[in-house]
């Protein structure tokens, strides 16, 4: 155990992982935080905190964290390099450990182009690989990146996000084996509608022997309806939906795209060497626990839901 | 010019060579005087038309298949961002084709350096841009990675 993590803990039980995604409000009131992670907590084992994703400003990842390590949940937090510089990254690595953040997903991101406001300045002063590399600097050597050191270094469990259904193809399961020499201990995927090319990205990944070095979790989501999946695919960077899916959606039934999920999440769960999946359900938190329960997943160990009115307690604590 | 690029092997055996031809040298490779003005200036000459080359003074084009990671918009010098899209073109310019699709593309032709992009690298020192990239090679700066860095 690396990092006290819980997430950590389930996954090298063996137990098949479920994470999901909860997207920052556009508002100062914490509640609005708390409210999304109520529906998401019950059933996933952590919470993802994105960071700006698709370059749109939100409440920042490092807070929206902080609110849920104060109300007893384990989050992760998203960092991309879009924004910040690496003496930034550094220090919030370090502030977010401190509020009992266990868990750190490191992102490339969105180029500020794909969000509303694209005139501002692209930072990428550090990359995905070489931001796990840091934290990694941080956690393992006790130094930051200048060689200074730590008092106290960050305990933290290191994600990475891989995208096996992007060009080019055969170049992905090599990118994931430097993001494990890099420090990567788990992986979270881009949404997967698209299982065979997600097998066939595995047993490569198998071939490279990766499946026992880091955790895989297969990103999922349900796609509201056929409009929706042809927005999603023309307009999100790197989501790749193919025809069949479109069609499927549109002949089907109002909750066929849950249903879709729901099936793609037990075919998942059949391909060897997955250890779990990250549900991202872009404005249909309500929909998650339907599709966990539903997929054959739950009964999920209970995580007990603080409300903000107890958090004077767990400070006092 | 650009379309040497598509000659990767040919490039690689013209850095191997670059590097025999100036080793003897390295005694005068030094930054800061003459001699590095000298090699701003034939850099960009050389690498501006070729590689369409950003100067960012630490060289990596052997560990990329013989294609500038800097002219990715995002910078990347380990690998493509997950938002390549299915014809191969940019997340953020579509109608250019994504950088790190040719470097792997390319990387396959090169015998000799071709390997060398599975390599983790590390992040770019920014105090190098519009240095000489050949003679922080040969003074070492160009491959010290920060202090910190593990391993």
């Amino acid at each position: 155990m690396r990092s006290g993590s819980r997430l950590e803990r389930v996954l090298r039980s063996g137990r098949f992982a479920v994470t999901a995604e909860l997207n920052p409000p556009d508002s100062a009131d914490p509640q609005a935080v708390y409210d999304r992670a109520l529906v998401l907590a019950s059933v996933c084992d952590a919470i993802n905190a994105t960071d700006a994703s698709g370059a749109n400003v939100h409440m920042s990842s490092v807070s929206v964290c902080a609110l849920l390590t104060r109300a007893g949940y384990e989050p992760v937090m998203q960092v991309s390099c879009r924004d910040k510089n690496r003496i930034a990254i550094q220090g919030d690595l370090l502030g977010a450990a401190a509020m009992g953040v266990r868990n750190v997903l490191c992102l490339t991101g969105d180029g500020v182009q794909a969000g509303d406001q694209p005139e501002a300045k692209p930072v990428f002063d550090l990359d995905s690989m070489t931001l796990l590399r840091t934290a990694c600097t941080l956690r393992d050597n006790g130094m930051f990146l200048s060689g200074r050191k730590l008092d106290a270094p960050p305990k933290l469990f290191l994600g990475a996000a891989e995208n096996p259904f992007a060009p080019p193809y055969d170049f992905r399961p090599h990118r994931l084996a430097k993001k494990v020499e890099a420090g990567a201990d788990f992986v979270q995927t881009q949404y997967c509608f698209d299982v065979p090319r997600l097998r066939e990205f595995m047993a490569r990944v198998k071939d490279l022997g990766l499946h026992e070095r880091v955790f895989i979790l297969v990103g999922v989501g349900p796609l509201k309806s056929a409009k929706t999946a042809e927005w999603t695919r023309s307009h999100v960077p790197g989501v790749h939906i193919p025809d069949a899916v479109v069609e499927r959606l549109k002949k089907g039934k109002k909750d066929e795209g849950k249903r879709l999920c729901v099936e793609i999440i037990q075919q998942v769960h059949e391909t060897p060497g997955v250890s779990g999946v990250h549900v991202m359900a872009y404005r249909q938190e309500e929909l998650v626990a339907e599709i966990i329960e539903e997929a054959g997943l739950l009964p999920r160990r209970r995580v007990r839901a603080e409300t903000p009115a107890d958090k004077k307690e767990t400070v006092a604590k | 010019m650009r379309s040497l690029q598509n000659q990767p092997h040919l490039l690689e055996l013209a850095y191997e060579a670059t590097h025999k031809l100036l080793r003897p040298f390295r005694r005068w490779l030094k930054p800061g005087g003459r001699v590095e003005r000298f090699f701003v200036r034939a850099e960009k000459m050389s690498k501006g038309p070729l590689f369409n080359c950003r100067m960012c003074g630490q060289c990596v084009l052997h560990s990329t298949g013989m294609t500038c990671p800097m002219n990715c918009p995002k910078e990347m010098r380990n690998g493509p961002c997950g938002g390549v899209r299915p014809d191969g073109g940019c997340e953020i310019f579509p109608d250019k084709p994504c950088v790190w699709v040719q470097a792997w593309e390319r990387s396959t032709h090169m015998p000799l350096y071709g390997s060398e992009i599975l390599k983790v690298l590390p992040p770019v020192n920014r105090q190098l841009h519009r240095t000489s990239a050949w003679i922080n090679d040969f003074t070492g700066i160009a491959q010290q990675p920060p202090r910190g860095w593990n391993k």
